[in-house]
């Protein structure tokens, strides 16, 4: 394939997204080509990051350098989610960095690596999307697209331009969920103490749908709404922002909506 | 000594305290307490970031020249009349603060709020030794009443409620009047006072612990709000300063650059109410303090974090920010932690005091959401040194079992990516299939540590990348 113009980025799709709502996947995909960006999907599993966070760093490094080499033809590596996006962009090179055969490599490959919706406003200018979305949100922080990439303002400024959309503010809205990867099963306890709170800022808001940038967050408070009974849509902001809002919410049936 | 620790029953203990109604109300006022006081003391400062990057800076200077920084601060206290003792272990500083007070034939000693004298196991040093020791801090003193631990560094009873510390305070001053009113915080601090006034007069010896010791001039430095700092180390004959290593900074100037940061990120005030120099023992000229003035100097393990990743622990002043930001600490408390301290602070610290074979939950127990290092004055990252706890925990084998396998099962996969497509290319769709109806489980076979809390969302089917296959990498 001839090298065109546009950027070509690399669309990093993440397990979570990968296995369990590919709707996303081709939401991000939407986004970006619409964005004037070539997209490719190398064939690709998992950054190292459940690894990486257990004290694995023999797989952590192995799978990092598996998707250094599948992703080495793109411009940008962009995920939907500041938690893997977060693995790339601030810990490959901490991962490598007593390895002087790879160190610079991890290095300039993290300078690719980025989150989805901050790669859209802070990389390519997107000021707006042409969605439709007529309904009061909250939206979710998730902790390591807040805290490692600085994400806070830009899905908020892609969403407010939606047209019909009113976002609501959550009280705590940049505090931890309780998923945290392998906590949420390790400590289930704890992880649902902590997700219980979540749920009650969330449902004091009044807005009937949810919406996060990572997956593992969405599914964690998903599953503690669907549990206790509270009817709350929960979605990612980039099925949002794509108008892929035609998929059944996180954790509803496929036949009722619900 | 024999520390005394539940750590290793960590997962026992959040679960107690899980089910504990009163800890969890008292909990509420961790949340509502500290965290919007720090912010707004944070903003009030536009320097305040920048006084961050300057802590980091003193603390990160001190720790790579730490020999130098101890033997000149040790000259200066020699030459201000004072003694210097350094204690390689618990049980050394112990010795040597039971020794200093028989050598007074002392009988009671007060104490300020010094976490190293927890860590070291001093109050009951003291006790086996035939003497009193009585906490003078309100929260330390309520504990101690208690037969309890400090459960927060800077706030030792904050998982006590008001009508708990009353309920004590009826059953230990039982020589006061059972009509009075001790509905208000106000009433409980005054009866304390009380008290404790009398305690301090007769007090033979006053240990204090140390925010800062000041190299350049001998000084330490404590920082208190309610002025029992003050009354423990100039009302009694001897005051002794324990303190561990790390409390050094050069000089007075980079301890005033500190102070800035401390009582903005602890409690959100400006400066704590009393910061308290002291310099040797009474001078001639001096109208009150001891006579006598000693430093104990406690290493206990934090000599073996030099030059390792952990040293970076080492800049921490004990400000407590960390676990008021923690969604862990809110859940669950201090005691849980099953040690000294506490928290995202404890969960770095406590391994390297007590090995992570005993501690190893701590540095697990964390989302790793980062909220700690976000406010940290002096920017450990806490995340990453956790993190480093998990890999040396993970190369002994001390993780369960059933995590290592599970992890190494999913890290076969991954590694593979052709037995990656293969096999989720079977199981999502089968999985999708069998959650169409209500699109999630309650239950799943080997999820039980996420279905007994919630349900797991139904996959929509096939894989993302076998979809993409199949359209040809064209979505429209």
């Amino acid at each position: 394939m001839p090298h065109s113009a546009k950027p070509r980025v690399g669309l990093f799709v993440t397990c979570l997204v990968d296995l369990f709502r590919p709707s996303i996947g081709f939401a991000a995909v939407n986004l970006l080509e619409d964005a004037g960006c070539e997209v490719v999907v190398p064939a690709q599993t998992c950054c190292g990051q459940p690894a990486f966070n257990s004290g694995d760093r023999a797989d952590a490094q192995a799978l990092a350098l598996q998707a250094m080499d599948a992703f080495s033809m793109c411009d940008y590596i962009v995920a939907p989610s500041g938690s893997c996006g977060g693995m790339m962009a601030k810990h490959y090179p901490d991962l490598f960095a007593d390895d002087p055969n790879l160190a610079h490599r991890a290095q300039v490959f993290a300078g690719k690596c980025h989150e989805l919706v901050s790669f859209l406003t802070d990389v390519l200018g997107v000021t707006s999307v042409t969605a439709h979305f007529p309904r009061e949100v909250t939206y979710h922080d998730s902790c390591a697209g807040l805290r490692e990439l600085g994400i806070a303002s830009q899905p908020r400024k892609l969403l407010a331009g939606i047209e019909g959309l009113k976002l609501t503010a959550m009280k705590e809205c940049d505090v931890c969920c309780g998923f945290g990867g392998t906590f949420a099963v390790k400590y289930g306890e704890i992880s649902d103490a902590i997700v219980r709170k979540k749920i009650d800022n969330i449902v004091e808001t009044g807005a009937p749908v949810l919406l996060a940038g990572d997956l593992g967050c969405l599914m964690n408070m998903a599953g503690k709404l669907t549990r206790e009974g509270r009817v709350v849509e929960v979605r990612h902001v980039a099925e949002v922002l794509a108008g892929f809002t035609q998929e059944p919410p996180i954790g509803a049936a496929k036949e009722t909506g619900q | 000594m024999t520390i005394h620790t539940t750590s290793p029953a960590f997962k026992q203990n959040a679960h107690n305290a899980l089910a504990d109604k009163q800890l969890q109300q008292a909990l509420g006022n961790v949340r509502a307490g500290f965290i919007d006081k720090r912010t707004q003391a944070a903003e009030r400062l536009p320097e305040f970031e920048a006084l961050r990057d300057s802590a980091h800076d003193i603390k990160t200077h001190v720790l790579a020249h730490l020999d130098l920084y101890l033997e000149h601060y040790e000259t200066k206290v020699r030459e201000a009349g004072g003694h210097v003792h350094f204690a390689r272990t618990a049980e050394e500083a112990c010795a040597t603060i039971v020794e200093i007070c028989k050598a007074q034939g002392a009988r009671t000693v007060t104490k300020g709020k010094s976490m190293v004298s927890e860590e070291i196991g001093l109050n009951a040093a003291i006790e086996a030794a035939g003497m009193e020791a009585i906490e003078t801090d309100l929260g330390e003193y309520i504990i101690q009443l208690r037969g309890e631990a400090p459960s927060h560094i800077i706030a030792p009873a904050v998982h006590l409620t008001k009508e708990q510390v009353e309920q004590d305070f009826r059953r230990i001053h039982t020589h006061l009047s059972p009509d009075r009113d001790l509905t208000q915080a106000e009433s409980l601090l005054t009866e304390a006072r009380m008290v404790l006034r009398k305690r301090f007069l007769e007090a033979d010896v006053g240990v204090t612990g140390a925010n800062f010791l000041v190299a350049e001039t001998g000084t330490s430095i404590i920082v208190t709000n309610e002025g029992n700092g003050d009354l423990t180390q100039t009302l009694p004959r001897v005051h002794i300063v324990v303190a561990s290593i790390e409390k050094i900074v050069p000089t007075l100037e980079d301890a005033a650059q500190i102070l800035r940061v401390l009582g903005r990120s602890a409690t959100g005030q400006d400066m704590s109410v009393y910061t308290t120099l002291s310099t040797g023992p009474r001078r001639p000229e001096d109208v009150d303090g001891p006579q006598a003035y000693h430093v104990v100097l406690v290493d206990n393990g934090r000599s073996a974090m030099l030059g390792t990743e952990f040293e970076e622990m080492l800049r921490c002043i004990r400000c407590g920010a960390c676990m008021n930001h923690c969604p862990v600490y809110h859940a669950v408390g201090g005691h849980a932690y099953g040690w000294v301290y506490p928290g995202p602070m404890g969960a770095v610290l406590s391994p390297s005091l007590l090995g992570v074979d005993k501690a190893g939950h701590l540095p697990n127990a964390s989302t790793f959401c980062g909220r700690c290092e976000s406010v940290c004055p002096v920017r450990i990252p806490l995340p990453k040194l956790m993190r480093h706890w998990r890999e040396r925990e993970y190369e002994r084998h001390l993780a369960p079992a059933v995590y290592r396998y599970g992890l190494s099962f999913w890290a076969f996969f991954a590694r593979r990516p052709w037995l990656y497509k293969f096999a989720t290319g079977l199981a999502m769709p089968a999985l999708g299939f069998l959650g169409r109806k209500t699109g999630r489980f309650a239950r799943l076979p080997l999820a039980s540590g996420w279905t007994d809390h919630r349900d797991m969302p139904a996959p929509q089917g096939k894989t993302f990348q076998a979809q993409w296959r199949e359209r040809g990498g064209k979505t429209r």
